[in-house]
């Protein structure tokens, strides 16, 4: 090896022309090394996002859904299995959200501390930030995909315009998940919170926010878990497109606003949050 | 014109002064070293430098840049070995490299040969496909060393680069240090390690509590604050307080330490004799010469390391 190459090899581009790169392009090369991390557990990504709505599917769907079938003929008007699948899809998406946003951001601040490194690149802690969260909403998207091509082989969804239902799947997964990361980098130590938000926000928001049943039949009084919950606005859009649930126009505008607004605030909060623990 | 300028550079955090007004210039391809015990704001001042910890008063000036206001521009042209290894652990030793040569916004052409490179002058060939997780400490921070350089810096901030090193991992590490810094490359080193620093810099800073309390070279501090020689001497640790006024005719500086007491002297093995003369007999004693330790003591009244 030439040694003499090795402080200047002179193929590099200039440092100011690696830094224009980066002003440009920061957040991707950070969306990039988390995507390409992901190939070490490849088959384990792919198998879960198989398997989860394998599951469901059968247990709720034909499991439960011939007992509700059989009584009451299915709900809003199609059967049971119709009715849950787009509720089982978002809810599966948000999940997994609350995991990719958690521990893994805690982790690149507090354990493997790889925020710092990134810190001490030409990129900036807003591209670090928001890479991240590409990252996580393109895994989403794609988790959604091999759900939503396992409802159609299983005759659970029309293929027309429930295709619809993967990237409103990834909205509310983001919608939950932007605000939690931007929470995640808050914490300087491993406490209880990740636990407490599975146990008292996602669990009550996956039983009592309409993913089983339509949010009405709930009494009014514990009706507002499903108006705050993602969950359950994704939940309602993906049951427009996935069977045709009659929903207004201020309805679909409605649900698609307080989905972005939390993307926004959350992509925002998680910004401000990522530069004051990187540069502070 | 310097390649670093700081000027009244200060951070605070609430109370705490943890760089306080301090000004010095590095030129390029020197090797300047900041040395300090724990806390003196070493590493404080580092981060600032990479624009990583935003200064609260004072000018600071990287190329002529603001690290606070042009931080790609600046960081374009560092190369930074943090304190704590923050490899990424699940990927490969190679991948780390060229990973982490992308946020330079370097291509995959010019990064998988650059990686096999800086794998070879880390003496990490052989470890290209093991996952982090599995390299010794020295190792990684070989690595870390590696890394930093993807982007072909000319500036290196290295800070404590041989801190939980054992010995070869040590002399292996300066000696890659010593190459760069034949090659033009500007080191700039944060250690509590005397040896380290007289190893290591051209010229450097001692810091305590924020403010820097000498500057020179290795041999330029030793000779104003310190004598030729040192002779240690330990009289058994009930002893050797009770002896320090006796012992204080003998040597031009005297420095009482819990378990044995210093001599500073220009001959240390005279003035052993002369002790001996006076009936003084030590359990032990040693003579040798003065170090960066010495200088330390004498400006705080404290060693480097606690």
């Amino acid at each position: 090896m030439d040694t003499n190459a090795l402080a200047y090899s002179g193929r590099a581009p200039d440092p100011a022309r690696q830094a224009a790169l980066v002003r440009r392009w920061g957040w991707w090369y950070q969306a990039e090394l988390r995507l390409w991390s992901m190939k070490a557990y490849w088959s384990s990504i792919i198998g879960t996002a198989l398997l989860t709505p394998l599951l469901y599917v059968v247990a709720m769907g034909i499991g439960l859904g011939s007992l509700v079938d059989a009584t009451s003929g299915g709900i809003d008007g199609v059967p049971y299995l119709v009715f849950v699948a787009p509720g089982l899809l978002v809810s599966t998406v948000v999940m997994s959200a609350t995991n990719e946003t958690s521990y893994p951001v805690m982790a690149g601040f507090k354990w493997g501390r790889q925020y710092f490194a990134r810190a001490t690149t030409a990129a900036s802690p807003a591209q670090v930030a928001i890479g991240e969260l590409l990252a996580v909403g393109l895994r989403l998207l794609g988790e959604a995909l091999v759900f939503w091509l396992v409802l159609v082989v299983m005759g659970a969804v029309e293929p027309t315009w429930s295709w619809l239902m993967v990237p409103v799947a990834a909205l509310a997964g983001m919608a939950f998940g932007t605000p939690l990361a931007a929470y995640a980098a808050t914490l300087e130590d491993e406490g209880p919170e990740f636990a407490s938000i599975q146990r008292f926000v996602v669990m009550p928001m996956f039983l009592f926010a309409g993913t089983f049943y339509p949010l009405t039949t709930m009494p009014i009084y514990l009706q507002w878990i499903g108006w705050i919950s993602p969950m359950w606005h994704g939940t309602q859009l993906a049951r427009l497109f996935g069977f045709g649930l009659p929903l207004g126009g201020w309805e679909i505008v409605g649900h698609l606003a307080f989905l972005l607004a939390l993307v926004g605030l959350g992509g925002w909060l998680a910004v401000r949050n990522f530069g004051r623990r990187l540069a502070r | 014109m310097p390649v670093i300028e700081a000027s009244e550079l200060t951070k605070t955090y609430g109370e705490l002064h943890a760089v306080d007004a301090i000004s010095f210039e590095v030129t390029p391809g020197e090797s300047f070293g900041l040395l300090g015990p724990n806390g003196a704001g070493k590493s404080t001042t580092m981060r600032m430098i990479g624009g990583t910890t935003l200064r609260t008063s004072g000018t600071l000036l990287v190329n002529g840049l603001d690290p606070e206001v042009r931080g790609p521009e600046v960081r374009a042209n560092l190369g930074v070995v943090p304190q704590q290894d923050n490899l990424d652990v699940e990927l490969r030793a190679r991948d780390n490299l060229i990973m982490y040569g992308r946020y330079f916004g370097l291509p995959y052409s010019y990064l998988r040969p650059r990686a096999d490179d800086l794998l070879e002058f880390a003496q990490l060939t052989e470890k290209s496909n093991e996952k982090v997780d599995n390299l010794s400490g020295g190792m990684k921070r070989r690595l870390t060393i590696a890394r930093a350089l993807v982007n072909e810096p000319r500036i290196l901030l290295l800070d404590e680069p041989t801190t939980g090193l054992d010995p070869q991992a040590r002399h292996i590490l300066w000696d890659r240090l010593f190459r760069l810094k034949e090659q033009g490359v500007t080191l700039i080193v944060t250690t509590h390690f005397m040896d380290e620093a007289e190893q290591l810099c051209d010229r450097l800073i001692v810091m305590d509590h924020g403010r820097i309390v000498a500057e020179g070279s290795p041999a330029d501090l030793i000779r104003r604050y310190s004598t030729r020689e040192v002779l240690e001497v330990r009289f058994g640790s009930d002893r050797n307080a009770a002896l320090v006024d006796r012992l204080r005719s003998f040597a031009d500086r005297i420095e009482p330490l819990p378990d044995r007491v210093l001599l500073y002297a220009d001959d240390g093995e005279r003035t052993l004799e002369a002790v001996r003369k006076d009936g003084l007999v030590p359990l032990t004693s040693l003579v040798r010469r003065s170090s960066l330790e010495d200088v330390f003591l004498r400006l705080t009244g404290r060693s480097l390391i606690d």
